[in-house]
């Protein structure tokens, strides 16, 4: 598996370290709704096909990364800065 | 059906072996069952032999997408130990050690369980200090475990570098005597035909594509080979469970598919006679009886459900166990494969009636599916027959990551690749 770091260009996947599923949304600090944060903390939607995740180019730039990659296929979709990609925790 | 035995052996012998009947009927699925359970491997065949055997519940149907056996029971390093910490994993594991020990008799089936002891070598003080931890909490539960010492390590296995000069060097090593292996394909095929003989279908090539319901009530599956009506749908899917179950609307579970390899070398004489875990990194390895070292290391790390992985976990799986048996460096790799193992967010399993009416669900086995195939059959089936679980998978709900009573055996939290 390559990815193709937006600073670096495509490198190996064993330079990246893996951050998990990066359309989880955390609820608000003061938040006490607790089915709210049952789900950020455990819940995952864990697709078979496009999964949006997080990377950190840890072996190389050491930024922060929003991938998109088919769970099925290791293809991988789209790659883009985790400041610049909304949704989630990037948000 | 003919029994297994040295008669029948000898007998079949005689007339060249043509007169061997199937170990199960291949039936086309009836319109309905008392309890389907959606998976044909070792916990689904396991599950369905129980229900029979201990409930007398026999009509049943275990439906398989692809062929028994195909997914994880076939793709572990068979290893079989109930080497834990915490008492709720201790009971569970050591319960089912125990239906090891007897398993080949009362399947009539030689699952070759080998108890050939399982050994974690310890490469620092405060390692050591966390396996003797655990040494004793395992006595405390009724399990066996012995502490060694390097010069009684480097007696037992001899390949070992225990040198002082070794990159990680051996400290001591917790053992645990009754632990070991398992022919990995014997035990979905003794409990497939134990479960067959007992009048359950078992029915291959099945894809369940859909769920049936009367309001919240499940009542069915569709599946390719038509609607099947059921009082209760049991899962066993593994690494599928998400996907699986987001076909009755279930969109979020606790659970990560990851990718887990596994190894093994080209055969070679008797060279180390139990299992030897490797504590400075991530790796187990045992030899099997026709030689070949079959090993595992860590996850590939992130979500996955292609049953392949990726090369720099296999580098860092070869690296680990060239540093702690330096003669097998030049040993060639025979075969490599992946399984997608379901990793919970605590990395203890999920056995429990749910999460919707008429649906039962056993899931999140992280690396460990193996040795509890029996325990994990026994007590499904049990909470499947009676509506409320066993003594030792009533810890193990869906709803302790909402209650806090997390199961966390090594205490990393709800990051499942770590577990």
């Amino acid at each position: 598996m390559l990815i193709d770091c937006p600073h670096c260009g495509s490198r190996d996947l064993a330079e990246f370290s893996y951050q998990g599923d990066a359309t989880r949304a955390r609820p608000d600090l003061a938040s006490t709704d607790t089915k709210a944060w049952l789900d950020y903390v455990y819940n995952r939607p864990n697709p078979a096909g496009r999964h949006r995740e997080f990377w950190q180019h840890a072996g190389g730039c050491r930024a922060h990364l929003v991938v998109e990659r088919d769970t099925l296929t290791h293809e991988i979709l789209t790659v883009a800065f985790a400041r610049d990609a909304a949704g989630g925790d990037a948000a | 059906m003919a029994e297994y035995s040295a008669l029948s052996l000898f007998k079949n012998a005689f007339s060249g072996n043509r007169d061997w009947k199937p170990a199960w009927r291949k039936p086309d699925p009836k319109p309905s069952y008392d309890v389907i359970i959606i998976g044909g491997g070792g916990h689904g065949l396991a599950t369905a032999y129980y229900l029979a055997a201990e409930h007398g519940i026999t009509n049943v149907a275990v439906l398989e997408k692809g062929w028994l056996g195909s997914g994880n029971i076939g793709r572990n390093t068979t290893i079989v130990r109930s080497n834990y910490l915490l008492p709720e994993s201790v009971r569970f594991y050591e319960f089912s050690m125990k239906l090891w020990e007897n398993l080949s008799h009362e399947l009539n089936y030689n699952v070759m369980f080998s108890q050939r002891g399982v050994l974690n070598l310890a490469h620092s003080p405060g390692q050591a200090d966390a396996f003797i931890r655990r040494g004793n909490a395992m006595r405390h539960g009724g399990v066996d475990a012995e502490w060694l010492t390097p010069q009684q390590i480097a007696r037992k296995v001899p390949g070992l570098d225990t040198s002082k000069s070794a990159r990680f060097p051996v400290v001591g090593g917790l053992l645990q005597p009754r632990a070991g292996t398992a022919r990995h394909d014997a035990v979905a095929w003794g409990y497939a035909r134990a479960a067959d003989r007992r009048g359950v279908d078992l029915i291959e090539n099945c894809e369940v594509t859909g769920f049936l319901r009367e309001g919240d009530q499940i009542t069915g599956v569709s599946t390719a080979r038509g609607d099947i009506r059921a009082k209760k749908v049991a899962l066993a899917v593994a690494g599928s469970t998400s996907h699986v179950l987001q076909r009755a609307g279930i969109e979020r579970l606790p659970i990560e598919s990851h990718v887990l390899q596994a190894f093994v070398s080209e055969a070679i004489k008797p060279f180390v006679d139990c299992v030897v875990t490797f504590g400075a990194g991530h790796l187990y390895m045992s030899q099997s009886d026709k030689g070949g070292l079959v090993f595992g290391g860590s996850l590939d790390f992130y979500n996955s459900y292609a049953q392949r992985g990726n090369l720099p976990t296999v580098e860092d799986v070869m690296s680990e166990i060239c540093a702690m048996f330096p003669s097998v460096a030049r040993l060639r790799l025979l075969r490599s494969w992946g399984g997608v193992m379901d990793m919970s967010m605590d990395g203890s399993p999920i056995i429990t009636k749910g999460p919707l009416p008429g649906l039962y669900l056993n899931c999140g086995w992280c690396y460990g599916g193996f040795k509890a195939t029996p325990a994990s059959g026994y007590s499904f089936a049990w909470t499947i027959a009676r509506d409320e679980p066993h003594a030792i998978n009533a810890p193990f709900t869906l709803s302790r990551f909402e209650r806090g009573a997390v199961i966390d055996e090594t205490g990393h939290g709800p990051t499942p690749k770590l577990h």
